[in-house]
């Protein structure tokens, strides 16, 4: 484990014209770590994820993942996005989508190697979609097509796995499912996850980033009444840790 | 139609016309997949609109209209892309302006030009049964260009097609390719200018692939689906307007827009008696 952190975030915000969206926000994670972002609706989650992808332009601050800039880096950063950015109904097929993970690793043109296909079937294998392989993705559930997110952005062999409310749409049993997958990967990968669900996300990761404009980190055992309060502004009934 | 079969053995004129509306079907096949999977029809017809520009222009300086059409159909791809790229909230305003320019322009051009030698009536709506044999062999590459391009690079259209921001992701040149996208249609457009003309283009680049994306599930099957509708309609259409001498290109559409009419109410009715019919262990979640 190199004692460098994987990401680094020093004095960003951002800004969607004049509305500041982050400010000031410093972020350190180091590599291994599993570390779960929460806050309320449009405190800036999510923008600071796509900030950290290179998606956004940061107003002020530095981002550097893996020693990188975020666009150069993004290659080996797996993303599973809150809100996928294709249409339901694209004619494609659950091995295609999970295919294209593997873009951005050797040549453009042609078809996939062999390889490639091992990878994607070894992916789908572990995110047991194994038998959708050939299903056009209009014909899957929630949760299938979570997984079917999550496979491809395995395949793209990430250093990083960065998630954006993996579970927002799919019911309890599947959640518990994907953070049991998201716990064994996190053996082999640095994982960040976005979540609204502070009490769900806390029997898993040890770190909490609280995002409301600032960010905040706590660890998972320090989280109390109080520190909702500030975060989502009262309102919220207080959560019981069992650790 | 045996009528037609007949003539289609004596007549030169009708091989050349058949020929013409089978070259068109696999450009129509190939870059129609993407403008309906890609829902940029709208683009699309303010390319096909805005070659009217270019093909004015080449008559009035003396040029080849069907190379004028080539370098006008290009550059409005490439116009269009950057206004969708640029300024994506005020897309839909500057095409339809763009769409509407491109064609004064053609129609300033064309009055000006002197000589009263220039149908414009076949270029809006095309005359297959007058394609040069050169306009042949201009078709033929297109549409080889178009095979190639699309076969070489079909993973990477393929994505940016499907998800433009994972592509990103992965360090795919998005703008690069998306620009490519919109070439190949460009191409596919003065394929078709020949055989249904710039107005009725947009009918031809939609409906055999719309139809075929009901009926197949990945990009590849579908295209192969659309060339041979595409096929079914050119040559249906010219030999159903053959004996009573209607126009061509109108009656091609005509069968496209009802053969798409039919796949659509078909596939309803199948879905709703699938519905209906009582569920087997595991047929549905």
């Amino acid at each position: 484990m190199s004692a460098a952190p994987v990401i680094e975030v020093r004095g960003l915000s951002f800004a969607y014209g004049a509305v500041p969206v982050l400010e000031n926000v410093d972020l350190s994670v180091s590599q291994g770590e599993f570390l779960g972002i929460v806050g309320p609706n449009a405190g800036g989650k999510s923008t600071l994820l796509k900030l950290i992808l290179g998606l956004l332009e940061p107003t002020a601050g530095a981002i550097r993942v893996l020693g990188r800039s975020p666009r150069t880096a993004s290659r080996d950063i797996g993303y599973v996005p809150q809100y996928p950015a294709f249409a339901r109904d694209f004619p494609v097929t659950v091995e295609q989508v999970v295919l294209t993970g593997r873009l951005g690793h050797g040549r453009l043109l042609g078809g996939y190697s062999p390889q490639d296909r091992e990878m994607a079937r070894w992916f789908m294998t572990q995110t047991e979609i194994a038998d959708l392989a050939q299903r056009r993705i209009a014909t899957l559930s929630g949760g299938q097509l979570q997984r079917v997110l999550v496979a491809r952005a395995l395949a793209c062999e990430p250093q990083i796995l960065i998630l954006d409310e993996p579970t927002a749409n799919i019911d309890m049993r599947v959640e518990s499912d994907i953070f049991d997958l998201l716990r064994a990967l996190n053996r082999r990968m640095t994982i960040l996850v976005v979540s609204h669900d502070v009490a769900f996300i806390s029997a898993y990761v040890r770190r909490v980033a609280c995002v409301n404009r600032t960010l905040l980190c706590h660890a998972t055992e320090s989280i109390d009444g109080q520190v909702i309060h500030d975060l989502y502004g009262g309102d919220v009934r207080r959560v019981a840790h069992a650790h | 139609m045996g009528e037609f079969g007949t003539a289609l053995l004596t007549h030169g004129f009708l091989q050349a016309a058949l020929l013409a509306g089978l070259l068109a079907s696999v450009g129509c096949g190939i870059a129609g997949t993407y403008v309906v999977v890609k829902r940029i029809g709208f683009l699309a017809g303010g390319i096909a609109h805005a070659v009217l520009g270019g093909m004015g222009a080449a008559l009035y300086f003396g040029i080849d209209p069907m190379r004028g059409a080539l370098l006008a159909a290009l550059a409005s791809a490439l116009v269009i892309g950057w206004i969708t790229l640029r300024f994506r909230e005020h897309e839909d305003t500057l095409i339809a302006a763009f769409w509407a320019v491109g064609m004064a322009v053609g129609v300033l051009f064309i009055a000006r030009t002197p000589g009263y030698a220039v149908d414009l009536m076949s270029y809006l709506f095309g005359n297959i049964l007058l394609v040069p044999r050169e306009d042949l062999w201009l078709m033929a590459a297109l549409d080889a260009v178009l095979v190639l391009t699309v076969a070489a690079l079909r993973r990477p259209l393929l994505a940016v097609a499907f998800d433009e921001e994972f592509a990103r992701l992965r360090g795919l040149p998005v703008t690069l390719l998306y620009l490519l996208l919109l070439c190949l249609v460009a191409l596919t457009v003065v394929l078709l200018i020949r055989v249904v003309g710039l107005i009725l283009v947009i009918a031809l680049l939609t409906l055999p692939a719309a139809i075929a994306t009901q009926h197949a599930n990945t990009l590849g099957r579908i295209m192969v689906l659309a060339v041979v509708l595409g096929g079914l309609f050119t040559t249906g259409g010219l030999a159903l307007s053959y004996g009573p001498d209607l126009p061509a290109g109108a009656t091609m559409i005509l069968l496209a827009g009802a053969s798409y009419l039919v796949s659509t109410v078909v596939l309803h009715l199948l879905q709703r008696w699938r519905a209906r019919r009582p569920l087997t262990a595991g047929g549905a979640s």
